[in-house]
């Protein structure tokens, strides 16, 4: 079962029969949810009743389309916001991390490691849980103790970029610990001895070296916080991001204003997921 | 370097890994545990005990869903292997150059996609109005529109679709790696297909099967969206349980025990499948 060796006819076209069924059930719902966005209906089902922009730019009730729909948009807005932080702060700490474990060596290292890897074992909505206890318990002590209001810990957006940085951050740190391994130490060295400082070092030579894989990192980041919904679901407070604002409306049944709104999400993700390829693919080149 | 520079940079970069992961991993699930093993008694009165596993045990609607959520992760995550499968092994031995890559990218673009766009899709295939029905419909083969959501079939087809990525990926890469001059040897010595794949496939590629089926047992076991939009209400998803005691009943004693149940069930099903293949956590998941 290689290209070299000789296979049967039957055998062959089966196998790619198989294969090509594979990838038209993986386009599939796709492209049903970017053609219903061009249906002239109310709802997001057949009959076709004609093609139509309105899903997009109408501002008719019930044709109310994306860029006219006041709570898409704001959910959209705050998507960005907890995106932003949370690629920020998971590429900060992604880094150090990375400095730590390639190139530090520590007591209890391994065990270390796999703490740091925790996140990714751990269900989303677990995560989700776990720390809107724990926020939850914090703040009803302060507010006890200082008499005091802490809305930060409450619900709502603060938590809800916590809970994605919390798993988010070890993403980032496996990334960037995969590049900075193959650095070459004697980059460094050199510049030492050529007279610069370890932190100028690091940033002369170390991070530009680091750049293409930290911005992988953040735009893995900022794709996966974006579409995140389980740890979201259980810390958010009254401003809404897109993927709960969409779910919230799917469960009452939505005109296809959701599939205009997929349809861009499918092309803005598409582009960022080829960006951070593409961030990758100099990162061998290098 | 000397070593007190050395220690102070290690003690620079200790800090911010010791705050993400004790402020947001560690002490949350200490107070998740201390929270499920507080019994309420009365207003703003609590005792510690078991009682919120008790109450588990004791009420059968609540361990019914946690089997049944285990059970169609478990078979899930086998169908996802053995649909991926062969899909990858055509990726990564039987096509090369260009092919190979736009393939592999074909696999990837739908999971960039948030999981809520899919889903969606299939609510629009499977639903009554929706495509199949419709096209069963214009064919004749059927005369009344036919409901394809809210049953468990539904659930499956949305959970291998929203898993596959993870499945194919690791496998890919593992199969990638192995040495097309090991597979004509296995054949040179009078090996047939399956012996093949049984001897020589399926043992190279065993990390990669290990760390697909461990991500996606865990992301159907933990999935949320797709249960309940393609199951509907009676989709009976451990994860739904617990959404209802946290946001619905305000129970959160009872919910913190039921997390902690998933929590437990899926630890131990991803600790025994590192063990029966001998593989560990850090070249399996952190790669």
């Amino acid at each position: 079962m290689i290209r070299t060796l000789p296979q049967s006819n039957t055998f062959k076209w089966t196998y790619r029969a198989y294969v090509t069924l594979f990838f038209v059930y993986l386009a599939l719902p796709l492209t049903v949810v970017c053609l219903m966005a061009f249906n002239d209906s109310v709802f997001p089902s057949l009959p076709w009743e004609g093609f139509t922009w309105d899903w997009f730019f109408g501002d008719e009730a019930p044709y109310i389309g994306v860029f006219n729909d006041r709570s898409i948009l704001r959910s959209i807005g705050t998507s960005m916001f907890v995106a932003f932080w949370v690629s920020l702060l998971s590429i900060a700490v992604g880094t150090t991390n990375a400095f730590l474990f390639v190139r530090h060596d520590f007591k209890f290292k391994e065990f270390f490691y796999i703490l740091m890897l925790l996140p990714l074992i751990i269900p989303g909505i677990i995560l989700g849980i776990s720390i809107l206890v724990f926020s939850n318990a914090v703040a009803n002590n302060l507010e006890n103790a200082t008499g005091m209001w802490f809305d930060g810990l409450r619900p709502g957006l603060p938590l809800v970029i916590l809970g994605q940085f919390s798993f988010i951050a070890t993403f980032a740190t496996l990334v960037i610990s995969a590049r900075l391994e193959k650095f070459d130490r004697s980059l460094e060295e050199a510049a030492l001895n050529l007279g610069a400082t370890r932190m100028g070092a690091i940033r002369q030579i170390t991070l530009p070296f680091l750049f293409p894989a930290i911005a992988g990192a953040a735009v893995v980041a900022i794709l996966m916080s974006f579409e995140n919904f389980n740890t979201t679901l259980m810390l958010v407070g009254s401003d809404a991001p897109l993927t709960i604002n969409m779910f919230d409306r799917l469960k009452l049944g939505s005109t296809p204003v959701l599939n205009a709104v997929s349809l861009l999400l499918i092309v803005v993700s598409a582009l960022l997921g080829l960006a951070s390829l593409l961030f990758q693919g100099r990162e061998k080149s290098n | 370097m000397n070593s007190a520079q050395s220690r102070l940079s290690l003690l620079l970069l200790f800090t911010p890994f010791v705050l993400w992961l004790a402020l947001l991993i560690i002490i949350p699930h200490i107070f998740m545990l201390l929270v499920s093993i507080s019994v309420k008694t009365g207003v703003r009165e609590y005792v510690t005990g078991l009682g919120n596993y008790m109450v588990f045990f004791t009420e059968p609607l609540y361990w019914n869903t946690f089997t049944r959520t285990a059970f169609m992760s478990i078979s899930a995550t086998l169908l996802t292997l053995l649909i991926g499968f062969p899909v990858a092994y055509y990726i990564a031995k039987l096509t090369r150059g260009r092919t190979k890559t736009t393939l592999f990218l074909m696999c990837l673009i739908p999971f960039w996609v948030s999981e809520l766009v899919r889903t969606f899709g299939w609510m629009i295939l499977l639903r009554e109005t929706g495509v199949f029905s419709s096209a069963l419909q214009y064919f004749g083969i059927v005369s009344e529109p036919i409901e394809f959501l809210y049953n468990d079939a539904a659930i499956m087809i949305g959970l291998v679709y929203t898993s596959m990525l993870f499945m194919v990926v690791p496998l890919v890469t593992t199969l990638d790696s192995l040495d097309d001059s090991l597979i004509e040897a296995g054949y040179d010595l009078g090996g047939n297909g399956i012996t093949v794949l049984r001897e020589i496939i399926i043992p190279h590629a065993m990390p990669g099967i290990v760390s697909g089926c461990i991500v996606v047992f865990m992301l159907s076991l933990g999935n949320y969206l797709t249960p309940i939009l393609l199951g509907g209400k009676d989709s009976l998803w451990f994860t739904g349980l617990i959404y209802d005691q946290f946001i619905t009943r305000f129970n959160w004693e009872l919910g913190s025990a039921f997390g902690f149940l998933l929590l437990i069930l899926s630890s131990t099903i991803v600790w025994a499948g590192l063990k029966l293949s001998g593989q560990s956590l850090t070249n399996t998941v952190g790669r």
